[in-house]
């Protein structure tokens, strides 16, 4: 990636734009840090639409009103859109004059991942369509967690979640997660890109690419769940970390269609690890077959990445496109 | 007011819908297609195409995203317009109470048709009847003159008292009829409406809001008193705005009802939307026949004007109440419900019953019309009727 958009820790920290003290989200959560992480990443001020969810429940009970930035929630599936209506008319005024045109600002929508896989995916891939200049940022936490750790699109196989619960016929959710970066790739949006709140330095620099480009930009980042996934509470990051050393949320980024994985586990850790970390695969550690299909769903993630990323050497494009 | 120009121009309702928005000019156009309100959209999106207005004009994938862009819009400080009908509405709803509690004036232009199933794109009230307690204002029109005109003023209204505003005109039968519409000259519609100042702006970074936050039962309910007192607020700026504009530009619109040969009526008629041209027809000719019925055409629908209701039918005997929709709740249809309700404290009530006609754009034919008057003077008369009937259809 090139570097620019690569900004110190010690700067980030000095900009320290964030959530205020208070917010209710539970104890080890990560989604406060990924605020914190976009909010200081961005060189412009922000207008933020964020979908019904956790992060939205957290965060803005009124009085208390955690967000630094303008904001706004309307309903669950519709952040793309209310969004698309916030930049729409940010344009309209510009154009008229009722906003000077060099007051330059950015807008983003947060959603979780039922509200971006599923229920929300119509509104998003609309507006991305359309063209709106916008960065929509999934914190993936596969799961429904705000209406309690129901199983959405981004549920892993075999995870028990209380609407795909591991019982005595059944080992849980039975599909594997919706490829959500590819989808939105497919789209043909100037950037996409997959991080991690544990790799924090990746994230920011997908951030800042992604805010310094006019048109739609996608960015999921994981964002492990201490209740849904059942991890010690200090362990959030800890978790993210090791999915991204199993290979099983690899780290890449689509530019233009031109896919780059950006970081390549050097001895990846065993799948095993991973599920171990967590009550809600605890049931599978018995069912070899379970950790099996995991493991070939990975395998063909990082095929499927591996063979994507050949597209600029079969087409001997060097420079970032 | 010094010389106005007003041009009379053929229109279709869809048209005369589109020409006010046109004149309006508003920042942000979201909208959806549907029939019968598909044309309000294509000539408006022609408009854009050929600059005759800078609207931004975001041509969503929904009418969920439709409304929701609105919202975003509305928020951002911009003046908000968009237009739909039926299903469209349906499935708005989410939204609809979202624009109404965030106080945001966007506008709506509706044309009423039936909801599905079985499906059928004619016109009748159940989609608007719908969202009857979404906190909208619903202003509900007898022609495109009339539907040209309010959709302007529902601007003012809805800027004036920060409620959203839909106005309605019956599908087919108006949306798609010609006839001759008074329309404003441009100029003089722009400083008629001036430009919005809104109650809050999610733009303005640098006095950031949190707008749509969590409502706890510490507050919602705070909240949610203040949106019912904005909705009785609105009757006043309803009745000022639509005064002002017949003052300003020599009209004579009704605000809430249009009373029609009701100074002796002993008996009457409500009605609302295009039917009120047949039941004029009909009043006609039974006054002729010495007969002394009236009409009352309902227009604004919400908020409920009761006292307008209660001071017109403080001395008739029997009314008949119309409704193009049914709440299938086994006690007749939504107008009748609440007129009925709106007279329970007069002193000397009226008897009242109820006439569901003209579902999924059945035709409503003067015979219709006047067995529907008949009916109401037997029962003025004292005869004893079963208080619903349904006007029109094969049973
Ligand atoms: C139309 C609609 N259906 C259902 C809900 C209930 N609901 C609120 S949040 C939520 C799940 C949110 O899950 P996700 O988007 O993954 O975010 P998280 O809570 O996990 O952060 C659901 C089902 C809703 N608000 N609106």
């Amino acid at each position: 990636m090139a570097d620019n958009f690569s900004i110190s820790l010690k700067e980030l920290a000095k900009r320290n734009k964030g959530l205020a003290s208070g917010h209710r989200a539970c104890a080890g959560c990560p989604f406060p840090a990924i605020i914190r992480m976009t909010l200081s990443a961005s060189d412009y001020p922000v207008v933020v639409a964020n979908a019904t969810g956790c992060m939205e429940v957290t965060t803005s009970i009124f009085p208390f009103g955690a967000w630094p930035v303008p904001w706004i929630h309307s309903a669950f599936e519709n952040a793309a859109a209310t969004i698309s209506g916030v930049e729409a008319a940010y344009k309209a005024l510009v154009r008229r004059g009722e906003i000077p045109s060099d007051k330059k600002v950015k807008f983003i929508a947060f959603g979780g991942d039922g509200g971006t896989y599923d229920i929300g995916l119509q509104a998003l891939s609309g507006a991305v369509e359309r063209g709106h200049n916008f960065l929509y940022i999934l914190y993936d936490n596969e799961g429904y967690m705000n209406t309690g750790i129901q199983r959405s699109s981004s549920t892993p196989y075999g995870a028990s979640t209380t609407t795909s619960p591991a019982g005595k016929v059944l080992p849980g959710k039975l599909q594997h997660k919706k490829p959500i970066v590819d989808i939105m790739a497919a789209h043909g949006m100037p950037y996409v890109a997959q991080a991690s709140v544990s790799h924090w330095n990746d994230y920011v620099k997908k951030v800042r690419k992604a805010l310094s480009i006019e048109g739609p930009t996608f960015i999921a980042v994981y964002s492990p769940c201490v209740p849904g996934w059942g991890y010690p509470e200090n362990k959030s990051i800890e978790v993210a970390k090791i999915a991204v050393e199993t290979g099983f949320w690899p780290l890449y980024e689509v530019e233009n269609g031109y896919y780059k994985i950006n970081y390549r586990p050097r001895n990846p850790l065993p799948i095993e690890e991973f599920l171990k970390s967590q009550v809600r695969f605890a049931h599978l550690l018995n069912h070899p077959e379970a950790i099996e299909e995991i493991k070939k769903f990975i395998e063909q993630r990082w095929k499927f990445l591996e063979f994507m990323e050949k597209r600029r050497e079969i087409e001997g494009i060097k420079e970032d496109v | 007011m010094s010389e106005i120009l007003k041009t009379r121009q053929a229109l279709t309702g869809n048209e005369a819908f589109a020409y006010a928005m046109k004149q309006i000019n508003p920042d942000v156009v979201a909208a959806y297609p549907i029939t019968p309100a598909t044309e309000i959209v294509q000539i408006f999106s022609k408009y854009v195409a050929d600059g005759e207005v800078d609207t931004e004009f975001v041509a969503v994938e929904s009418e969920h995203s439709a409304m929701s862009a609105c919202i975003g819009a509305s928020a951002a400080g911009a003046r908000v317009m968009t237009g739909t009908s039926s299903q469209g509405l349906a499935l708005m709803h989410e939204m609809l109470y979202i624009a109404s509690a965030l106080r945001l004036p966007i506008v709506l232009a509706e044309v009423n048709r039936a909801l599905s199933a079985p499906i059928n794109i004619h016109c009748d009230h159940s989609d608007t009847m719908g969202s009857r307690d979404s906190g909208w204002i619903q202003i509900y029109c007898e022609n495109a003159n009339e539907g040209y005109h309010s959709l302007i003023q529902a601007v003012k209204i809805a800027e004036t008292v920060n409620l959203p505003v839909m106005v309605t005109l019956d599908g087919f039968i108006i949306s798609h009829g010609m006839e001759v519409v008074e329309t404003l000259d441009t100029d003089a519609v722009r400083q008629y409406l001036g430009k919005r100042k809104p109650m809050y702006n999610v733009l303005d970074y640098e006095n950031p809001i949190m707008v749509g936050p969590l409502d706890l039962p510490d507050y919602y309910f705070e909240h949610k008193r203040q949106q019912i007192e904005a909705m009785r607020k609105a009757k006043a700026v309803i009745e000022e705005v639509v005064t002002d504009y017949n003052k300003r530009f020599g009209f004579d619109f009704p605000v809430f009802a249009e009373a029609y040969r009701m100074e002796d009526a002993e008996y009457a008629i409500l009605v609302m939307s295009s039917a009120a041209g047949t039941m004029k027809e009909a009043v006609d000719i039974m006054r002729e026949k010495g007969k002394k019925v009236g009409l009352v055409r309902l227009k604004v629908f919400r908020p409920f004007p009761f006292e307008v209701l209660q001071e017109l039918f403080k001395n008739v005997k029997a009314i008949g109440v119309m409704d193009r929709a049914d709440s299938v709740n086994t006690m007749g249809g939504p107008v009748f419900n609440e007129v009925r309700s709106a007279l329970y404290d007069l002193n000397s009530r009226p008897r009242i019953m109820n006439f569901v006609f003209g579902l999924g754009g059945r035709d409503f034919p003067l015979s219709d019309a006047l067995y529907i008057i008949n009916r109401v003077k037997e029962l003025k008369e004292g005869k004893s009727l079963d208080f619903v009937e349904y006007v029109g259809v094969r049973e």
